[in-house]
């Protein structure tokens, strides 16, 4: 009963399916009256043609893959977290708490700190809906959706109130001391020898990014909480013959989501902006559920589409300022490829199955 | 009306009006196969069913009985080969090309609207006109007509939500007749009877015979087969193996072409040797969610080296009381193991403190809870023990290469098929599925197994394989508490009976001294006292 070989799987749907994304994409450039191949040449350009550009290509990266973790560890325990961008804004709040009250001397002290704080405050927002879910049987959907807002406005009032530089005109706090700053790949890769763009906001935590997604692999795959997760997320009364308790694992699994959530504030808050301002998340909350989608929930996936995000993110960016194509654009070009790759898996997988089952078919002959 | 079953009027038109042949079969399927990719579910199948005939078709879960069946009602299309009806060659398209055809379909899992009266249900889909009220008062005149025909009394007015199983089997069956089906076929039509109503089926079935009709029985059950039919068509692996006079066979006979090895129908064992009292159950109650009283205070004990059989028809309590003993619904009362009262609320109540105290559980449901379909086989090898000590590797990571080593030893010694410890659960069939839970049961060596439905849905080969393993268990001196819905499974098994209706055990017996009538009475709640003296 041998369908199709695990690698077309993983690696050919995905890659025609992006492929069919920029196809039509291109259309849609194309009827705007503009170039599609100037489009996407001034998409690759702007995203990896220079140090700058991977810098910020890699700097959004970074944001999505903890968020897209973030979704995927709830999603193994059949989980529907909306809610990262709200944990990712709490943890930031946690991380410039962490950052402004203490006088750090070195990063290397700031960052586990700032990584606890960030961990903390992002996995105490998930609690609320996690519990509600678990004990009372509130649809996580809808409380984690209705806890971004309250987390949105919770944050405002707290800079506004008291967070604010005094007489300043700009909701957003005083910077962090020079302790607090952690090492962008400029600083990191000059002693190297290797040259790289001194304004681009990448820093150190893309390699927290990666450990935290070797991490995730060792937590879902090898341990047995995570062996716990997959169970629940796959049969809620398998879980309870087998005596997994489900309160129990769906709080757990939120936690942990809601703390990977509120980790990107390393990035963004810590590493970029080194002080907190409103809005700092700016969507990557969303992206992370599209990139978990994209990524199958596996940390491989995961880290490629956050990749691809990423570049959408920069490229489209680059799109908007050199090409004169408006901003809205780009966002159709994205929700392109989360259609094609998450929505219409199947219109893919179909047609190259019966291909792979005719191949096989043929050998065989 | 869709253009397909237009065309399929069409051609069930022509033979009433052409000549064919009086006596023409009334089903001929010539050369029928079909592949669902790589799969052949049906390879070249021809059976000629007779008019008037009850004609039985067996064969193991998979061997390809739904899908040739499929076909003929029109849900799939054959790839090769024809159908004929009394002489005709007919194309069926869809369903309601096979309803003008003449054919009606009774599925195991009823397709009926439940908050919809009988009267609506058997119009549904065949009314006459936009207002319903002449099609109802035309459907009433004939199914009075029908039911004092064929002994199908159901009332007319009655929700299909507070009909009996029988009864609403009933109500298919006057739906397919309503539509004015020659031929009618039925899917695994018992499965949810109690032996009594099982018998009153087949009364129907022979009044209809007698009316001219022609019945298709699809069942796995070779008692039926041999009661009820003709003739028997057998399958395997979607190849028709044999179609014989049922007059000329015997269940072993069948038993072996069906499964393409002699196999043993009965379970040989020895006269148990009961021990010490193992399990002790006082005055258990059970109210599930909805507040519903499903056990009410049951007495039972089962002691070491011996079988007890719970028989019952499904839903009477019995997946209740498997559910406090697994550790997983909440009861009332005293159980007690090995003279020790275990918990039956609070957080020593759950699966981990029953498998703890020496009590493992094969439960009903395998798909739901014994597995987890999207899990290969080694993950599922430690389901429920996945906290034992010699599946760690260290304090954070479980010992995977130790699973897989232990799966790959208990599915050598339980002969699952294939032996690979990385394939996915879902692709094993029902009866190596049922290997895996039975193996990871057994070989913690508990106490005390429970085990419910434990051939549901498994091949006869694997049916004689597991109840050895049943038998082998009892006979190292474990205590064993089999629930079945299967008559013939919990008398060939049991050292004791116990029978089971509306929370309450009607009695015990002991099966040399009790019969499947005495049995079904019981299991219908009909009064121990008086069940008793029916059966003998």
């Amino acid at each position: 009963m041998t369908k199709m070989p695990k690698w077309a799987d993983a690696v050919l749907i995905p890659l025609i399916s992006i492929f069919l994304a920029f196809l039509l994409s291109g259309l849609v450039i194309m009827a705007i009256g503009k170039d599609p191949v100037v489009a996407i040449k001034t998409m690759v350009q702007g995203a990896f043609g220079s140090s700058n550009g991977i810098g910020y290509t890699l700097y959004y990266t970074t944001n999505f893959i903890f968020t897209g973790l973030s979704v995927a560890v709830a999603y193994h325990a059949r989980l529907f977290n909306i809610g990262s961008e709200g944990q990712a804004a709490l943890g930031g709040l946690g991380v410039a708490l962490v950052c402004l009250y203490v006088p750090w001397p070195h990063w290397a002290i700031a960052l586990p700190a700032a990584m606890i704080g960030g961990a903390l405050f992002g996995a105490a927002w998930a609690f609320i809906p996690a519990y509600l879910q678990a004990k009372r049987g509130s649809h996580i959907v809808i409380t984690t959706i209705m806890f971004n807002f309250i987390g949105s406005a919770l944050i405002g009032y707290i800079l506004l109130n008291y967070l604010k530089v005094p007489g300043s005109m700009s909701t957003e706090s005083t910077r962090f001391g020079a302790g607090a700053h952690l090492p962008t790949f400029h600083e990191m890769l000059a002693p190297l020898g290797i040259e790289f763009n001194k304004n681009a906001p990448v820093n150190v935590s893309f390699l927290i990014a990666l450990l935290a997604a070797v991490g995730f692999y060792f937590l879902i795959w090898r341990t047995r909480l995570g062996y716990e997760i997959r169970a629940y997320g796959q049969s809620e009364t398998a879980a309870k013959y087998a005596g997994i308790n489900p309160v129990r694992i769906v709080v757990i699994a939120m936690l942990i989501s809601g703390a990977l959530s509120g980790l990107m504030a390393i990035n963004n808050v810590m590493g970029e902006a080194e002080r907190l301002i409103d809005n700092a998340v700016e969507g990557a909350g969303f992206i992370g559920i599209a990139v978990a989608l994209m990524g199958r929930n596996h940390p491989i996936g995961i880290v490629l589409a956050a990749l691809l995000f990423g570049f959408l993110y920069q490229g489209g960016g680059e799109l908007s300022f050199w090409e004169s194509i408006p901003r809205e654009l780009v966002v159709v070009i994205q929700a392109l490829v989360i259609m094609f790759t998450g929505a219409l898996d199947n219109m893919v997988r179909a047609p190259l199955e019966k291909l792979f089952i005719a191949l096989n078919k043929k050998k065989e002959a | 009306m869709s253009v397909q079953s237009e065309a399929g009027r069409q051609a069930t038109a022509a033979p009433t009006a052409s000549s064919a042949p009086i006596d023409a079969p009334a089903i001929e399927l010539r050369g029928i196969s079909k592949a669902f990719g790589p799969v052949q579910a049906n390879k070249d199948i021809s059976i000629t069913v007779k008019k008037g005939t009850v004609h039985g078709i067996i064969g193991e879960n998979g061997a390809g009985k739904s899908t040739l069946m499929s076909i003929l009602y029109g849900f799939y299309k054959a790839d090769a080969g024809t159908i004929h009806i009394k002489g005709q060659e007919v194309q069926i398209a869809d369903s309601q090309a096979a309803i003008s055809a003449g054919i009606g379909m009774v599925f195991q899992h009823f397709k009926l609207v439940e908050n919809f009266t009988v009267l609506e249900n058997v119009i549904l889909g065949a009314e006459d006109g936009g207002l319903l009220k002449p099609s109802l008062a035309k459907a009433r005149t004939l199914l009075k007509q029908l039911s004092d025909e064929y002994q199908l009394s159901v009332d007319p007015d009655a929700l299909i939500e507070d009909l009996s199983v029988g009864h609403q089997q009933r109500v298919e069956i006057l739906k397919a007749l309503y539509r004015q089906a020659d031929i009618l076929i039925l899917d695994e039509p018992t499965g949810v009877l109690t032996p009594a109503e099982a018998d009153h089926l087949f009364r129907i079935l022979e009044g209809l015979k007698e009316q001219g009709k022609t019945i298709i029985l699809i069942t796995h059950k070779l008692r039926e087969i041999m009661e009820i039919t003709d003739t028997v068509s057998v399958m395997r692996r979607g190849e028709m193996t044999a179609t014989v006079q049922t007059a000329d066979t015997t269940p072993e006979d069948l038993a072996e072409l069906m499964v393409g090895r002699k196999v043993l129908l009965h379970v040989e064992k020895k006269p148990a040797t009961p021990g010490a009292q193992i399990l002790e159950i006082e005055n258990l109650r059970v109210v599930d969610e909805q507040g519903v009283e499903r056990v009410k205070g049951i007495d039972l004990h089962v002691r070491a080296g011996e079988i007890l059989g719970i028989c019952g028809v499904a839903g009477n309590g019995q997946t209740e009381l498997l559910e406090v003993l697994g550790g997983y619904q909440t009861g009332t009362g005293t159980i007690r193991l090995n003279g020790q009262e275990i918990d039956l609320t609070g957080k020593n109540s759950d699966g981990q403190s029953r498998r703890a105290r020496g009590i493992s559980h094969v439960p009903e449901d395998r798909h739901d809870e014994g597995l987890i379909l999207n899990f290969q086989a080694w993950e599922n090898m430690v389901f429920g023990y996945h906290h034992a000590p010699e599946y760690q590797k260290n304090r954070f990571l479980m010992d995977n290469a130790a699973i897989k080593a232990m799966t790959q030893e208990s599915m050598t010694k339980f002969d699952v098929r294939p032996p690979n410890p990385k394939l996915e659960a879902k692709s094993f069939s029902g009866g190596n599925q049922q290997k895996i839970v039975l193996a990871r049961e057994i070989e913690r060596n508990p106490d005390l197994l429970l085990i419910g439905q434990p051939t549901r849905g498994v091949d006869i080969g694997a049916i004689e394989f597991i109840h050895q393993q049943i038998v082998h268990l009892r006979d190292a001196g474990k205590a064993i508490l089999l629930v079945s819905v299967e008559l013939d499974e919990i008398l060939s098994l049991s050292d004791r009976i116990a029978v089971m209706f509306d929370g309450k055990i009607m009695g015990e017996r002991l099966p040399s001294e009790t019969n499947e009538g005495e049995l079904g009475l019981m299991m219908a709640g009909i009064a121990e006292e008086k069940s008793r003296e029916a059966g003998q």
